[in-house]
């Protein structure tokens, strides 16, 4: 307790509140600083979990040098190359599991030791799979069309999508 | 939802009723779900954004699902308001500072929220006061299941529940409960424990989530792993993990009272002296200070103040908080000067009810 209110920081002899230990060559050194001196050194945010730049490391150790061939991989729904997927450490579309499934699996196994989902199932998402599919299809089809100032079959494939859409509104 | 009259509460999870509510505040469930036809979040465009949201708002409002949820439109609301319900941990601060079409629809009672087009499209979220992580996963399933039956979901047999990043796939859920821990801070055991979970696999936070530091002595203990292990398995290794955390932060109490007993009174005494008679506060200070009072009410050291009183003061005293209770804009400084005033006057309106 008395301790405590005495420590000050090693930098400048503000009350210490950033408590760092180290551990070199089997050695404990421990540091102290106030927040402006901890936050100078940076030492929090070295702290701090970076989960994307974990994955990222996670992604790169795995794709070694199969690089190029991975490297052309494309998700057809999102246009998400695998690079940029590498790069974000985010999917950009649920079909990107199915696309880079490969290079996936032993990054999820690294993450969670484990790649097999054995959790609940929603009763209904199994049973509309094939039609979210083809919605999503749809959906791109029509952005293309849009791009392409194709109006009249841009309306077409709106319309066939709130039909289809429709039908999926619960029973 | 009237936003101010937010503030008239602590909200649920600080009620300070449940189990082992002196060290437990809360217990907390988060599934991530996402529609199957839509890109996530992230790669969606405005256009698109905006369709997810009008999507799951129209199938959000009109949920059977009691209790009723109320969507708020968060792209027209002000920083302000937004920070207010990062402050009642409704909505994450990731969802607060992004852009374009997003919102949260939330139950009158705070304990049920929905944000939508987070990271993923949706962010279920059960919060609860004390240890009660089966009853919040129980609300979480029930609202799950509810909006499964209206909303297609992302999700393959393989890999579950398909989650925008990598490391939330499978069950897309984060089960975690915050525990105050001032006596083990002291004891300098804190970081024992940490580690101790880190080996389990179990992640250690600050108050306000990722990356954020345990102002006040606050942590807040969740699952990592997401794939490979069921929604039952998942809570039961952190429900079996948290007693012993409770009973080494009544170990280390016990031994505080014993020792040091002149020490911790001195501590706590400081705390609430300086609470009373400060002239400029900043929130990290009110934090750690309020934690030491709290200790000193949980050990029967003090008596000037309930728990619930310190519970309110915690989350009042807060930036947006206290500036919406004060009714206007504050800059820090203003804010530092106008939150010690704030918790003289309310320090004496308790003391004074009291006597």
């Amino acid at each position: 307790m008395e301790k405590e209110t005495l420590v000050i920081c090693q930098e400048c002899g503000q009350p210490a509140t950033v408590h760092l230990t180290e551990i070199v060559d089997g050695k404990k050194k421990v540091k102290h600083f106030c927040p402006e001196c901890a936050e100078k050194q940076e030492l929090l945010k070295q702290q701090q979990l970076n989960l994307t730049a974990i994955v990222q490391s996670v992604i790169g150790q795995h794709v070694g040098g199969a690089a190029d061939e991975l490297s052309r991989l494309t998700c057809p729904s999102c246009g998400i190359k695998y690079m940029e997927f590498k790069a974000a450490g985010r999917c950009g579309c649920p079909n990107d599991y199915k696309v880079f499934r490969e290079p996936l699996l032993p990054l999820l196994e690294r993450i969670h030791r484990g790649c097999r989902h054995v959790g609940k199932i929603p009763p209904h998402a199994l049973e509309h799979a094939a039609l979210q599919t083809e919605l999503r299809d749809l959906r791109q089809q029509m952005r293309t069309a849009i791009e392409q100032e194709a109006y009249e079959e841009a309306a077409r494939l709106r319309d066939l999508i709130r039909q289809k859409d429709h039908a999926d509104e619960p029973r | 939802m009237n936003l101010d009259s937010l503030t008239q509460t602590s909200g649920e999870w600080l009620r300070s009723t449940g189990a082992e509510a002196d060290i437990v505040i809360s217990s907390r469930i988060r599934l991530a779900r996402n529609l199957s036809s839509f890109p996530f979040t992230n790669r969606a465009n405005a256009h698109q954004k905006a369709e997810i949201e009008q999507n799951l708002k129209t199938r959000l409002e009109k949920l059977d699902f009691e209790p009723r949820l109320v969507y708020l439109n968060l792209a027209p609301l002000s920083l302000l308001d937004r920070q207010l319900l990062v402050e009642r941990q409704l909505i994450s601060r990731e969802l607060a500072n992004s852009e374009g079409p997003r919102g949260v629809a939330v139950a009158s009672n705070e304990i049920i929220s929905v944000m939508v087009n987070e990271e993923d499209h949706m962010r279920l979220q059960v919060i609860r006061s004390g240890f009660s992580l089966d009853e919040a996963w129980q609300d979480a399933d029930r609202l799950d299941d509810k909006l499964e039956e209206k909303v297609p979901y992302a999700f393959s047999e393989e890999l579950g529940y398909l989650t925008a990043c990598p490391t939330n796939v499978g069950t897309g859920l984060r089960a975690s409960v915050m525990l105050h821990l001032p006596a083990l801070v002291l004891a300098k055991q804190i970081e024992k424990v940490f580690r101790a979970l880190q080996k389990i696999n179990l992640a250690v936070r600050g108050l306000y989530g990722e990356g954020s530091r345990a102002s006040g002595d606050f942590y807040q203990i969740s699952n990592q792993v997401t794939l490979g292990k069921s929604e039952t398995t998942i809570l039961g290794e952190i429900r079996d993990v948290i007693p012993n955390i409770i009973t080494y932060e009544r170990q280390a109490r016990q031994t505080l009272t014993r020792e040091s007993r002149p020490a911790v009174l001195d501590k706590v005494r400081r705390a609430y002296g300086t609470l009373n008679n400060a002239e400029m506060m900043t929130s990290e200070e009110t934090m750690d200070l309020l934690s030491s009072v709290r200790l000193g009410v949980n050990l029967g050291l003090i008596d000037d103040i309930n728990i619930l009183e310190v519970n309110e003061l915690f989350i009042h005293t807060q930036p947006a908080h206290l500036q919406k209770l004060l009714g206007k804009e504050l800059d820090s400084e203003e804010r530092n000067s106008e939150r010690a005033r704030f918790l003289r006057n309310r320090l004496r309106e308790i003391n004074n009810h009291l006597n």
